[in-house]
């Protein structure tokens, strides 16, 4: 904790834009810079962090037990993947807590008080310091290197969440404007448009009309997604990722497809919406406010639209949202109905309180039920592995519904190292808004364990493709298969499903979705 | 090192403090006392200051499969869906250190290969140190019960089952200091467990390897005088408390170092002991899709809402073909500004 801290290029992301910042109302918008000397704070910016944390022991008990109960065991500290991938001690869950926690001691602990009165020196003992500039600016450095993917909270003995230290420490550095512009802008742009990207109505409708051409391209089936539509069945909402970034795309054509086809075949009635065209929620990364700001769309949405429940794309942390908090901050979603499939008659029991159920669930429900078909072949040329998302591995369960999905619509699946996957699953390395390009340097450090693992199955099994059910995850593992395990490519479960699925009255696929030539179909060019 | 000087401290106070005139009665009895005080009201006051902030939102992490689909098999202690998974989670995490079971060390293998092998000696030696410590605490009921209870007797003779030297070995006692030496150790030859180490991490292992060595000290060779001692605890149960002469310094040390424990105790980490039961990402049942949890502190918040957002891009939308809730006024409304 003596060592003052160092802000270096590759690793910290820029700092918010103050229009994004201002946009969403949130306090001291400014341009500042990271590594100047100055960060144009307010003045009174130690009493506004000292009120700020007072409110939040009061308000969380997670906080205050967490802040109270360490024992510095270190079982925490070769789990985190930013630490294993970067060698930098403060990477540790247990000194990353100890930010905080060093700043409690001395300004609310009873130990710290009578300490810190003796004798300034004497505060080392108990690990206590007080808040000044240098300590601001490594609370700041080093919680915008945590991903908040809870691996270190399954191997503590307490159950201690440094996502939850990261959270409050991230909300107290939003109280004086110290947010990161890949947070901050995409959260302004979600506010305003509805999504991350900015996106706005009309843009994301001509993105869904040219995936359509593509899937008549391939398979010569038109599809026609509806948009906004009143009285639909079920409304869907998907990371915007899924819209505009490849190879997310690819999954984004993989759910049109299924929807398409369970519409042919049974009557299926779903919508898109441009207003809700968000499931990720990067008011996570800023504050419990701004979360629930970000995440009111859906259920307005839901009702505006009158639809009886919603279905919700792959994405990582957009579940853990939906999943531990969205029924608490916004619901009761009692204008809902409790969902049941209309195809198999599934009541999902386990989402009868906030009315949303992952895609994973529902199509597992579908093809355990029969009710798709499929021609696994078209998976062929794919050796596939499964990475389970931090957030719904450790933040919901979500271990067979994926795996049961895969395993139906593709032939060679092979698993990573135990301790690499489930619960014990590795970050991407770039979850909870670090997915920036002026980190990369923290990105490929954060991703190594992940990849490492992911080499092991591509040299023993000759894996080629890395699958996923998160849309920071498709866009995060790309750069980092790309830098760490060349010859790995990275997909969605839906995309799988897509290529595997025979819509009715097709022609002969030539191709996958990607537009690749399938197994027996490469004619002239044989890879 | 600062810790291990005031633990020499505070051994020399005690006992070169008994020595002097008063010294029995103030060591013997008002400081364990006044610790024990000290220890009950911290320790509940602690408690209580943490079950006044609230839980606003159902957090557990969960290690295993969730209950959602009807065959698949879910894990319900592992990932609780039901109170009861919760309690046998519960138990096995205080009972048995459940997560540091899990415990992996990572390493480099073949210069290319992260390799996570379980690493068992870190639960071992935790297991072992809060189960000898339990069980030698429990082992002094004698000297605080008249008559000793059977189950008191029944722990001691299976403690002391090998039955080695006059007065038997108690194994409990011999583990207890093995494992905090071995917790010592790890906190010095581990780079990284010495990095994140704090004066406040060794001072409890020096004054609990204080605490059993002087008490295997007086068990096996000083060979403290054990009746007077009974009568000197019981004598402090019954409220009734008087010095009983020649009982020897060691005693005293021991007593004084077990009072320390206790006053230091509530304002130390090793709170963790109540703190583990108040643990949101253990304790909670994980169903907050299936049942509402309500937080009470929740208050509504400015959104951009449906209206605000048509307003923006009516326009756009219309001529996307996208339905919208009102149709364009005969006056176009500006342009609202672009941002960036």
């Amino acid at each position: 904790m003596d060592t003052p801290v160092d802000i270096q290029k590759g690793i910290y992301s820029y700092a918010a834009n103050p229009k994004s910042v201002e946009y969403v109302g949130l306090p001291y918008p400014r341009q500042w810079n990271p590594i100047e000397e100055d960060w144009q704070l307010p003045e009174n910016w130690k009493e506004i962090i000292s009120k700020g944390f007072r409110e939040r022991l009061d308000r969380f008990r997670s906080v205050k037990v967490f802040m109270d109960i360490c024992v510095r065991c270190g079982a925490c500290a070769d789990k985190c993947h930013f630490f294993i991938g970067s060698g930098d001690p403060k990477n540790m869950p247990v000194l990353r807590a100890e930010l905080l926690r060093s700043v409690y001691r001395n300004d609310f602990t009873t130990a710290g008080k009578i300490i810190g009165s003796i004798g300034k020196n004497f505060k080392k003992i108990i690990g206590a310091r007080e808040l000044d500039l240098q300590v601001l600016k490594e609370w700041w450095y080093y919680l915008f290197q945590c991903s908040e993917c809870r691996r270190c909270s399954v191997f503590c003995p307490y159950g201690i969440d440094t996502a939850e230290i990261t959270i409050m420490g991230r909300e107290l550095l939003n109280l004086i404007g110290l947010n990161i512009d890949w947070i901050a802008t995409p959260v302004a742009n979600c506010y305003r448009t509805g999504n991350h990207l900015g996106i706005q109505p009309h843009a994301y409708k001509d993105m869904m009309d040219f995936f359509a051409d593509d899937i008549e391209e391939i398979t010569g089936v038109k599809v026609e997604p509806s948009f906004n539509r009143k009285g639909a069945e079920i409304l869907f909402v998907t990371p915007s990722g899924d819209i505009f970034a490849d190879p997310g795309t690819y999954t984004c054509v993989g759910y049109m497809m299924l929807f398409h086809y369970l519409q042919e075949k049974y009557g299926f009635d779903i919508t898109w919406s441009t207003y809700a065209s968000e499931g990720g929620n990067f008011g996570f990364f800023t504050s419990h406010e701004m979360m629930k700001r970000l995440n009111a769309k859906m259920y307005a949405e839901a009702k505006r639209l009158g639809v009886k429940w919603i279905i919700g794309g792959e994405c990582g942390h957009m579940w853990r949202v939906i999943h531990q908090y969205m029924d608490t901050m916004n619901g009761p979603a009692d204008f809902l109905e409790e969902p049941v499939s209309p195809i198999t008659g599934t009541k999902f029991e386990n989402a009868k309180s906030t009315k949303m159920v992952h895609i994973a669930e529902f199509t597992a429900d579908l093809i355990k039920h029969n009710k798709l078909e499929l021609d696994l072949s078209r998976n062929d040329h794919l050796k596939v592995t499964y990475h389970d998302s931090c957030n719904t591995s450790r933040g919901m369960g979500l271990l067979e519904e994926p795996r049961y999905v895969i395993k139906n619509v593709c032939n060679n699946f092979y698993e990573m190292p135990a301790n690499t996957i489930r619960e014990q699953t590795f970050c991407c390395g770039s979850g909870s808004g670090l997915n920036a390009g002026e980190n990369m340097e923290l990105r490929m450090q954060g991703g190594l364990p992940r990849a490492n693992a992911v080499k092991y199955v591509h040299e023993k099994h000759g894996v080629n493709m890395l699958s996923c059910v998160c849309a920071i995850d498709r866009a995060a593992l790309s750069s980092s298969m790309e830098y760490w395990v060349p010859g790995v490519e990275v997909t969605g479960v839906h995309e799988m499903v897509g290529n595997a699925l025979i819509l009715p009255g097709e022609q002969k696929r030539m191709t996958d979705l990607r537009s690749e030539p399938l197994p027996g179909m490469e004619d002239d060019d044989a890879e | 090192m600062y810790s291990l000087i005031a633990v020499i401290i505070l051994f020399l106070l005690a006992y070169v403090g008994v020595k002097f005139p008063g010294g029995e009665v103030f060591f013997g009895i008002i400081i364990p006392y006044l610790a024990l005080i000290i220890f009950i009201l911290g320790f509940i006051n602690r408690v209580i200051d943490w079950a006044r902030s609230p839980v606003p939102f159902r957090i557990p992490t969960t290690c295993g499969q969730q209950k959602s689909l009807p065959w698949i098999k879910s894990a319900n202690i592992d990932n609780p869906s039901t109170t009861g998974g919760v309690v046998v989670r519960m138990i096995l995490e205080v009972v048995f250190l459940r997560s540091l079971f899990r415990n992996t060390k990572c390493e480099l293998k073949e210069s290319d290969k992260i390799s996570y092998e379980w690493e068992k000696w870190l639960w071992l030696f935790s297991l072992t140190f809060h189960w000898a410590f339990f069980t030698v605490l429990f082992r002094h009921l004698r000297l605080f019960t008249e008559p000793v209870p059977a189950c008191v007797q029944l722990v001691a003779k299976l403690d002391g089952f090998l039955q080695i030297g006059l007065p038997g070995l108690m194994l409990s006692g011999v583990a207890l200091l093995a494992a905090v030496t071995f917790l010592f150790l790890r906190r010095i030859l581990i780079p990284q467990v010495k990095y994140i180490s704090l004066g406040s991490d060794y001072f409890p292992l020096f004054l609990i390897f204080g605490i059993a060595f002087t008490g295997i000290l007086m068990r096996y060779f000083t060979k403290v005088d054990i009746v007077g001692v009974k009568e000197f605890t019981m004598s402090l149960v019954t409220l009734n408390p008087h010095v009983i002469k020649g009982i020897g310094g060691v005693f005293y040390v021991h007593l004084f170092f077990v009072s320390v424990l206790l006053v230091y105790f509530p304002f130390s980490k090793l709170m963790h002991l109540g703190g583990i039961f108040m643990s949101p990402t253990r304790n909670m049942v994980n169903n907050s899709r299936a049942k509402r949890h309500v937080n009470p502190w929740n208050y509504p918040v400015k959104i951009h809402t449906y209206d605000a957002y048509e307003d923006e891009f009516r326009e756009k939308m219309i001529e996307a073909n996208l339905p919208v809730e009102k149709m364009i006024a005969p006056e176009t409304p500006e342009e609202p500004e672009e941002k960036e």
